[in-house]
């Protein structure tokens, strides 16, 4: 008899110990202990201003981009100090993709929106190579038999929809281990959120995913685990189920059951 | 707990528990008309019984209605989705108390065209039991008390002595009079019947605690001795 339930005993893909952010003077996230574990859909949900986004950018190093962004505390990837000096942030970003909110393609075409990252990384060795990527990421981004006809027209011109499964799979191209996504269905309709949402359960069995969603019903859908924060600290992390039938913590009740005031 | 930002959900959750309360108020009702028409060998109000327990369907049908429509519409979790759960879960033990109390009504119409027999007031002692079981279980619900909650869970146990000793008894005066074999099976079978309600009680309990903590209650709940089978 194994005691210990099968989810326990899987190494957390992400490891966060006493992660703080400051903003300037602004203590924005406060001593956050979080473990992201492999091929789950993690979802981050809390009021705007909880910190929710602004530990999903911790993850891929997003806050270096911004000034004043201070990161102490340690967060690690398959063990690796994502903080390190020696880190290559290029390479880093490789192996943890992004998803906006807005849907942002390039302004190229729909092959090129693939093909761009592997590219710059080096990924294929000739044009074949490149050719199966673009396919490939496509197709797991479940969009190839709605653009396969038309790779040389502008992603730009795509619906608001199709636009976010292209950047989806052009996260996917570069073949990450984890995935982030900040919002990345509030741009879009009840269908094409349907088919991110559907997107998202496929792609868990290849990648580690984590979503920051506004959508209490959304986090519900689409995650294994829910995270809930509050002003900038970690109130309550479970299972999603747990979280949406028994919550533990007074304050997670109340914001899912929109007693918040 | 606060109120929700959407002040119309509370009221709604406010009229699920109150439809609960009338609900539980006239299956009371219904069990202890059915009990007086019973110890006063009282024909009319018996008949008054069976008609009303149309009402009490009316309720659990308004019940199921109107928590269809605040899963749709609403979209319930934690407590919340717990408190509708409940509530629909509850309507029908309640439907069934009901049930049984017109059952106990129309055996006791039965008893009226039958000479008095003597354990009629053995029977309606183990239904005034049942009957204080069954509304400290409402008042738990009300109150949300979870602590009086389990107590009635454990008095379960008392019921199922008394209808264990009640069934013997009533064996032990049929052989004494074999002209009372009739009489005493209704009642037997009346003792079934408030023998069960007392299990529904029981059965809103562990609903009660689980609206109220959000997991069942721990432990086996202690049986009281069954009754002999041969």
């Amino acid at each position: 008899m194994n005691a210990i339930p099968v989810t326990d005993t899987r190494l957390a893909k992400v490891a966060a110990r006493d992660v703080n952010v400051y903003y300037g003077q602004k203590h924005a996230l406060k001593h956050v202990d979080l473990d992201i574990r492999a091929n789950d859909v993690t979802a981050l949900i809390g009021p705007s201003g909880c910190g929710k986004s602004t530990f999903l950018r911790c993850i891929n190093r997003m806050n270096d981009l911004i000034e004043n962004a201070q990161v102490t505390g340690s967060l690690t990837l398959d063990g690796d100090n994502i903080y390190d000096k020696a880190i290559d942030v290029v390479q880093l970003r490789a192996r943890i993709g992004m998803v906006f909110q807005k849907p942002n393609p390039f302004p190229k075409s729909i092959y090129d929106n693939i093909a761009y990252g592997p590219r710059i990384h080096g990924m294929a060795r000739d044009q074949t190579e490149l050719d199966e990527i673009v396919m490939n990421s496509l197709e797991k981004a479940g969009l190839l038999g709605e653009v396969k006809d038309r790779l040389e027209e502008s992603g730009t011109g795509l619906s608001g929809g199709q636009q976010q499964r292209l950047c989806i799979a052009r996260a996917i191209a570069v073949a990450p281990e984890v995935i982030l996504m900040d919002e990345p269905c509030s741009a879009l309709d009840p269908i094409a959120t349907a088919k991110v949402e559907e997107l998202i359960d496929e792609l868990r069995e290849n990648f580690t995913i984590v979503i920051v969603t506004h959508s209490m019903q959304q986090a519900a859908r689409v995650s294994q685990r829910t995270a809930f924060f509050h002003l900038g600290e970690l109130v309550e992390v479970g299972d999603t189920e747990q979280i949406f039938t028994n919550p533990q913590h007074p304050l997670t009740q109340g914001y899912i059951t929109g007693r918040f005031g | 707990m606060s109120d929700h930002t959407v002040k119309s959900y509370d009221e709604e959750l406010a009229h699920l528990t109150n439809i609960i309360a009338r609900m539980g108020g006239m299956a009371e009702a219904q069990f202890a008309a059915a009990l007086q028409a019973l110890s006063k060998r009282d024909s009319d109000l018996a008949a008054r019984v069976v008609a009303g327990d149309t009402r009490v369907d009316e309720l659990e049908h308004e019940v199921q209605q109107f928590t269809v429509r605040l899963l749709a519409l609403r979209q319930p979790v934690a407590s919340d989705l717990r408190h509708i759960v409940a509530a629909l879960k509850i309507s029908s033990e309640l439907e069934r108390v009901a049930d049984y109390a017109a059952n106990v009504a129309k055996r006791s119409l039965v008893l009226n065209h039958m000479p008095p027999v003597k354990p009629v007031s053995a029977v309606l002692h183990l239904a005034h039991l049942v009957q204080e079981i069954l509304k400290d279980i409402l008042d738990a619900y009300i109150e949300r008390d979870v602590d009086k909650a389990v107590r009635v869970w454990n008095r379960d146990e008392e019921v199922d002595d008394m209808y264990t000793g009640l069934f013997r008894e009533l064996i032990t005066y049929m052989m004494e009079d074999p002209r009372t074999i009739t009489a005493c099976t209704h009642l037997m079978f009346m003792a079934k019947n408030i023998e069960r309600i007392g299990d529904h009680a029981t059965n809103i309990a562990e609903t009660l605690h689980f609206l109220v903590v959000g997991t069942p209650i721990k432990g086996e709940r202690p049986k009281g001795n069954t009754v002999d089978t041969e």
